[in-house]
């Protein structure tokens, strides 16, 4: 499991399919909120696959990292829900 | 066919003859007290109806399901409202151990005050002095629908997903909430599998209220925190 305050970086990865990691959140950095458990993979699921349970966490963003240092309010939050296959923690 | 002829020669009619004003549509369109009728809704059924009659169908036939479940789950989806959730922010409000249960475990707490929510994982965010929620989802429209009920139809608008991440302040001073620069805003995409719930700053002046009362000043959209609570003014 991934601390809450981990600091993190999204795969910027752009498959085809069913991807709830949203494509403006890619290639960002964010830090871990907290841990919100294990839930059926949704990529998989999505297509009547066996869907692997993985774990899923709450990520947060600021305006400055998701859309530059020139965003109105830099210091404000965008928190999303990630899948530990799409968090880089190597950094 | 005769309808068909009737129908043009009363348009013939009208279109024929001189006005000496200038009319967007005729007369046969308005109601008595001048407004247009709303046209009948004549056209084919689209592919995505068809899809659902068709699976709903399938789902009766096969015996997966009864017509009367279908009609009792929509009945109950129906009897959802804002108002249980404003029923929760306002036990929040005058419980802070069940406001602490609520921040830790959203799905427990709102269970433990007898709400039927279903499989929701609901996470409740608080907004204090300092910090402002407003919750979204960009990728479709995820919503707490097993708690608040059917979300409005301005929430998956694509101009709301795609604004909120972008520019809140700017969203939000749309639907009239103003924030100084001291407040940080904090925007919650429901991009997996929770749902969330804003808990807005109790009103002034409320000390001492019951929860039924309190409950009457939280709107759906300060749940969604497009809103505040209403003041108790």
């Amino acid at each position: 499991m991934i601390a809450p305050g981990t600091p993190v970086r999204v795969q910027s990865w752009m498959p085809p399919g069913h991807i709830r990691t949203p494509a403006y959140l890619r290639g960002k950095r964010g830090v871990i909120e907290r841990p919100l458990g294990e839930f059926p993979n949704p990529e998989a699921l999505a297509y009547r696959q066996p869907a692997p349970r993985l774990s899923l966490y709450r990520v947060r963003f600021t305006m400055a990292e998701v859309w530059g240092a020139d965003a109105p309010h830099p210091t404000d939050t965008v928190d999303a829900e990630i899948y530990a296959h799409w968090l880089d923690t190597e950094e | 066919m005769p309808h068909d002829h009737d129908h043009d020669h009363d348009h013939d009619h009208d279109h024929d003859h001189d006005h000496d004003h200038d009319h967007d549509h005729d007369h046969d369109h308005l109601s008595p007290s001048g407004h247009p009728y709303r046209k009948d809704d004549d056209h084919p059924i689209t592919y995505w109806q068809t899809m659902e009659i068709a699976i709903r169908e399938l789902l009766e036939d096969k015996g997966v399901l009864t017509a009367d479940q279908i009609a009792r789950q929509i009945d109950a989806m129906d009897r959802r409202s804002p108002a249980n959730g404003a029923a929760v922010v306002a036990r929040a409000w005058t419980d802070p151990a069940f406001r602490d249960r609520l921040l830790a475990n959203g799905s427990a707490a709102t269970r433990e005050m007898g709400f039927d929510i279903g499989p929701l994982h609901l996470v409740a965010v608080e907004n204090t002095q300092t910090v402002h929620n407003v919750v979204v989802c960009t990728l479709c429209s995820c919503y707490p629908r097993n708690l608040l009920g059917l979300p409005p139809d301005w929430y998956k608008s694509r101009a709301y997903r795609s604004r909120t991440v972008r520019e809140p302040r700017a969203v939000l001073a749309e639907f009239g909430v103003t924030l100084p620069d001291s407040t940080t805003v904090r925007v919650h995409d429901s991009t997996a599998d929770m749902r969330y719930i804003v808990i807005p700053a109790r009103p002034a002046g409320t000390d001492g209220w019951t929860p039924d009362r309190l409950a009457a000043l939280v709107t759906r959209d300060s749940m969604i925190g497009t809103g505040l609570a209403l003041s108790a003014l």
